[in-house]
């Protein structure tokens, strides 16, 4: 099954470099995704580790007198509370009994079930990595942006112009696609370093994926790093990546009332592109109507009308780039 | 959403849990759903049910326990709750509201055997 979005079988990625050569990335261990980073680099591990140490409170207690060590231990964390307890909740329907057992027998004042407190995010794992991405990115004041958009926005021609306009500043791509590695060949075709991540069937990059894949660009100190998501407005929102900003590109052909549609998304993200603005004319395109959307789901996003085509607003976004990347330097 | 995806990982935390706390079923799981998580809870029910195949949570029951939606309200500064995405807001009646809340996916607690 796969862990992205249950369409097709086992979790599979792999990571392309030049020529569509596939880098020795397949499964990589959770944890090792940013060791490989290489010596040198400070960067704190700061996955999810599910801390199930046994706690032996044995300390060796020399006194003679009584010791009634029968105090309540509230451990808030989640542990393996061994203790027996009868707890009462209500649990509407189920169909459960505590002090009967599988066989029909009832043990008065002892419950057969124990409840352990889990308290753990879902995505946590995601998250962990997503963290130590983040540090390893903050520690080389890298800027990074995950585009997210839906297929089709313009995200890789913008990410051309952008990095033709960036001219000296050391950059690196990440490009997330289902299959092909057309758009990694596109961007290196302007000279950036990219790589590809394949996702086989899944539907969005997670931030193993990319940790991956920061290990095997290592970004150059103070460089920019962009992520190009795979296109789906539904499923990368959820992925933290361990990015800065994600960055919501729109195209004006994909209907005004796109961000309401898919709120999620747009709530995301700090940044929206209004891209191909230079096709407004010619489909009818309203685009403060565009804007009263995405300001209807996320009153705090800053929008830029763009055309890559054209470079209309395109030095807008670059001085948001280069406000960011100053900020990173910090 | 991809709610296949997150039993998934679901799953591996049950898988986990089981082997540290050496249980061999789940009876009962609590899940906490923000109502702004973007879960689909049938689609997650039914995932549920697939991917929990043999593992030891194959038949246990799912409850998933609903978090409200919360947000700031750009008009009077104030956090609220709110029932749906679109929602105006309770206090001001502003429409500029950004969720701060209500996006969770916890796995709360489990019932074991």
């Amino acid at each position: 099954m796969c862990t992205t979005c249950g369409c097709g079988d086992a979790p599979k990625f792999e990571i392309r470099g030049e020529g569509g050569r596939p880098l020795p990335f397949g499964h990589v261990d959770a944890g090792k995704a940013v060791q490989l980073f290489g010596a040198g680099h400070p960067h704190d591990h700061d996955h999810a580790h599910p801390h199930d140490h046994a706690h032996p409170h044995d300390h060796a207690h020399p006194h003679d007198h009584a010791h009634p060590h029968d105090h309540a231990h509230p451990h808030d964390h989640a542990h393996p509370h061994d203790h027996d307890h009868d707890h009462d909740h209500d649990h509407g329907t189920l169909l459960h009994h505590h002090g009967t057992g599988p066989a029909g027998v009832t043990v008065p004042g002892m419950s057969q079930t124990r409840l352990i407190e889990v308290e753990t995010a879902i995505l946590a794992k995601n998250d962990g990595i997503a963290a130590s991405n983040r540090r390893v990115l903050d520690a080389l004041g890298v800027f990074s942006v995950n585009l997210v958009s839906s297929p089709g926005s313009g995200k890789t021609t913008l990410l051309c112009r952008t990095i033709e306009m960036l001219g000296a500043a050391p950059l690196a791509v990440i490009e997330g696609d289902q299959q092909t590695s057309n758009d990694a060949d596109r961007i290196r075709a302007t000279g950036a370093r990219a790589l590809q991540i394949n996702t086989g069937k899944g539907c969005h990059l997670d931030a193993q994926m990319v940790g991956t894949a920061i290990d095997a660009l290592r970004p150059l100190p103070g460089s920019y790093l962009f992520i190009e998501n795979v296109g789906n407005l539904v499923c990368p929102a959820a992925f933290d990546l361990g990015e800065d900003a994600k960055v919501a590109i729109l195209s004006v052909t994909e209907g005004e009332d796109k961000p309401l549609k898919y709120p999620d998304m747009f709530t995301a993200a700090k940044l929206a592109i209004l891209n191909k603005t230079d096709l407004a004319p010619h489909c009818d395109a309203d685009l403060d109507a565009y804007e009263a959307n995405l300001r209807r789901v996320n009153p705090a996003i800053t929008v830029l009308r763009v055309s890559a085509r054209t470079g209309e607003g395109m030095a807008a976004w670059i001085s948001w780039l280069r406000a960011g990347l100053q900020e990173k330097a910090r | 959403m991809h709610e296949m995806s997150l039993c998934e990982s679901i799953r591996e935390v049950i898988e986990d849990q089981a082997r540290t706390h050496g249980f061999a079923r789940v009876v009962h799981l609590r899940l906490e759903i923000g109502r702004f998580a973007g879960v689909e809870k049938s689609a997650l029910e039914f995932a549920f049910g697939v991917v929990m195949r043999g593992s030891p949570a194959e038949d246990a029951a799912l409850e998933m326990i609903d978090l409200p939606g919360r947000a700031m309200c750009f008009d009077c500064g104030k956090t609220v709750e709110i029932e749906d995405r679109f929602a105006l807001c309770p206090e001001c009646g502003g429409a500029k509201l950004l969720p701060a809340g209500g996006d969770e996916m916890r796995i709360k607690d489990m019932e074991v055997l």
